[in-house]
């Protein structure tokens, strides 16, 4: 069976500086992977890169999902086969209500124009268990959000989109213990339900609650450790030093 | 119709204009006075040169006559038009837009009840050719008056020849509960030219006007230049809506002009999708203590288009208190302008202003101006003003194409969230075809 996602060899840059130095990385087996490294090893990066952002340029290497090589597909197309980015910094886009955008979200994946009562009972059973208030809805999407409300609204997506491969970039940054552990549960749902997920992270403390069956560590523009799941409890207990390329 | 012979504006020919309405002298005087200060008048100085080139008011004079407008044949109707009518589901739209109507007009019935209605309750909702003729002491007291021709050169030009418009009186006390719409006295859409519109509120009436339609409207007339006066009574509201969408050969240039008389409340809403160049800046007099005065606009401009659009508010009486809120879409080359002033006369105490204009430039080519200004005579104002000037962002684009939506897609989001302080002013069924309109806008069929 062909990996979910295969990266080889894959070099990208930004405003002629070079961020990702070769990488290679195979989703093949297990529904939760990592990528852990420090601040600035081009997690983020690699994050977006792999959703095909427009601030990246790739000068080199292969992406391919599902066997397919995506590499030069424009985000669009690599979301429509599947692929969702869990955003870091989700924008802000005032004035588009997120009631209006999850209902187009859901009309594009479904083919469906569900029912407005029928739309609002299923999000807010979601909404009640990713403990956000009802009155998200009604507003600007991710206008004045605070940091937990924008990493639970990812996930709501997430939720809503349930795609085959979900690039999750540092959705644990800036929250607290509950919210941590409520978009813990919500990410744990998707798995349930089929989603892979590739969690891109700098602490371990979220991988307590999503167990993953690969870690990868990402050091200075490449992959410089992939193992199973206790690599995360070794960089949890040593750091990073012993993997070399000390800065 | 067949004397398509240009005709000179001189006296003669609004002698001719004035008889053929059988108009009282009053009327004819009115305009006699308006034609020597149109002569006595020049183009403003800001209006782009490939734009005054194009004026040329002697080949006007003939649309004047024309009571019915040019006759349209479809085959003249601009492509773009055409899918856009397309688009917006108009069904058998050849046939409804040459028989002059528009998707927007309601049955004979629905019409006959509202006038029942308003027939009731006193309010005159009629033409002003007829309120001249039935209404002599109410228009007289107004008529150029709000809109003195000597304002400027298209006032003049309006009150020399105006034809067609609206005369719509509404008697102290009473609230009329569902929008009028301009459709409803002139059942064609609006090919008058030089439209005149007179609206008088008296003490503590109330009223939402809707003029024009977001359906693309053709007209081979070039120049339009429609003026309209309102009075607001003590007390009273107005809401006033233009929604217009002209073909881009258009240069449609209006004076628009309020009265608020004391603790009044004026409320305009202008949207502009149309026309090759808009001149537009509603403007309140606030001469009544505790006055207040809101515009909304949105002009949205595409390739060839000029829109130099904003607001004026005169702050003439203490205690008044005005907001100028615009919005502005660029794209492909489009331009606007926004063009505010308020001014706040001496005596004129304790005042508030605020004026704000927010652009969306969506690509490269296009190119977004703001000329605001301020003028303040009396100490103790309150007065403010800020501009926001945002690019379409390659992350906003980015963030909604990782949901599957394709650029275009994004990009409609994107300027569908920046205008949804406005379209959330408008009655439901206009803010559905605004949006449509809006999607077709950013899909290019109107490009």
């Amino acid at each position: 069976m062909k990996p979910l996602l295969e990266i080889k060899d894959l070099h990208a840059q930004v405003e002629g500086q070079e961020i990702l130095k070769g990488i290679n990385l195979a989703m093949d087996d297990g529904q939760v992977h990592a990528v852990m490294g420090r601040n600035g090893s081009g997690k983020s990066t690699l994050a977006n890169v792999l959703m095909g952002s427009p601030f990246y340029e790739v000068t080199q290497g292969q992406v391919l999902f599902k066997g397919r090589d995506i590499t030069n597909e424009d985000t669009t197309t690599r979301a429509r086969m599947g692929m969702f980015l869990g955003f870091q910094y989700p924008v802000e886009l005032a004035g588009v209500r997120v009631y209006e955008f999850l209902k187009t979200l859901h009309r594009n994946k479904t083919g469906e124009d569900i029912k407005p009562a029928e739309f609002r009972a299923y999000l807010s059973d979601i909404m009640s268990t990713l403990d956000m208030e009802p009155d998200v809805l009604g507003r600007g999407l991710n206008e004045g959000f605070s940091g937990g409300e924008k990493k639970k609204l990812e996930v709501l997506q997430l939720l809503l989109l349930q795609p085959e491969l979900a690039i999750l970039d540092e959705t644990d940054s800036g929250l607290d213990v509950d919210a941590l552990r409520t978009v813990s549960w919500g990410i744990r749902k998707a798995v349930e339900r089929g989603s892979k997920v590739l969690i891109i992270t700098h602490y371990t403390r979220i991988l307590d609650y999503l167990s993953p069956d690969r870690v990868h560590v990402l050091l200075n523009g490449r992959i410089v450790a992939s193992d199973g799941p206790d690599l995360a409890q070794k960089i949890d207990d040593q750091g990073y030093e012993w993997l070399g390329g000390a800065q | 119709m067949s004397a398509s012979v240009p005709v000179k504006i001189n006296e003669n020919l609004i002698r001719e204009v004035s008889e053929s309405k059988s108009e009282p002298e009053w009327m004819l005087d009115i305009r006699l006075k308006a034609l020597k200060a149109f002569r006595a008048s020049s183009l403003p100085d800001f209006m782009p040169v490939k734009f005054r080139e194009r004026i040329r008011f002697d080949e006007l004079a003939y649309y004047v006559r024309a009571t019915d407008g040019p006759v349209q044949d479809w085959e003249d109707v601009p492509e773009y038009i055409r899918k856009t009518l397309e688009g917006l589901g108009i069904q058998e739209a050849e046939q409804k837009y040459l028989a002059g109507l528009t998707v927007q007009v309601e049955s004979e019935s629905v019409y006959q009840s509202f006038q029942e209605q308003l027939q009731k309750q006193g309010v005159i909702f009629t033409d002003l050719d007829t309120g001249v003729r039935e209404y002599p002491s109410i228009v007289r007291r107004y008529f150029s008056k709000i809109t003195p021709p000597e304002s400027n050169i298209f006032a003049a030009l309006n009150t020399a020849l105006w034809s067609g418009g609206v005369f719509l009186y509404v008697p102290a006390g009473v609230e009329v509960k569902f929008p009028l719409q301009s459709y409803f006295r002139i059942n064609r859409p609006n090919l008058g030219q030089l439209e005149h519109t007179v609206i008088v509120l008296e003490e503590g009436a109330s009223v939402h006007y809707i003029e024009g339609c977001s359906a693309p409207i053709y007209s081979k007339v070039d120049l339009h230049a429609g003026a309209v006066e309102a009075f607001v009574g003590p007390g009273a509201t107005l809401k006033f809506t233009t929604i217009q969408n002209w073909s881009h050969n258009v240069l449609n240039i209006g004076n628009k002009r309020a009265v608020a008389m004391d603790d009044s409340f004026v409320d305009w809403v202008d949207a502009n999708m149309g026309a090759g160049l808009n001149m537009k800046y509603p403007t309140v007099v606030l001469s009544g203590p505790g006055a207040r005065a809101q515009t909304l606009s949105l002009s949205m401009a595409s390739e060839g288009q000029l829109h130099d659009t904003g607001a004026r508010m005169i702050h003439l009486a203490p205690h008044t208190s005005s907001t100028i809120t615009s919005k502005s879409v660029v794209k492909q080359g489009g331009a606007s302008v926004f063009r505010g002033k308020v001014k706040v006369e001496i005596g004129a105490d304790h005042v508030r202003a605020r004026s704000k204009c927010d652009s969306l430039i969506l690509d490269d080519e296009a190119r977004s101006d703001t000329v605001p200004s301020l003028q303040v005579l009396q100490d103790n104002a309150d007065v403010g003003h800020e501009a926001t000037v945002s690019k379409l962002g390659q992350d906003q684009l980015f963030y909604l194409m990782s949901r599957g939506l394709t650029e275009e897609e994004a990009t409609f989001t994107v300027v569908n969230g920046f205008v949804a302080d406005f379209i959330k002013t408008l009655p439901m069924e206009y803010a559905l075809e605004m949006n449509r309109l809006i999607e077709l806008e950013m899909k290019g069929a109107q490009g």
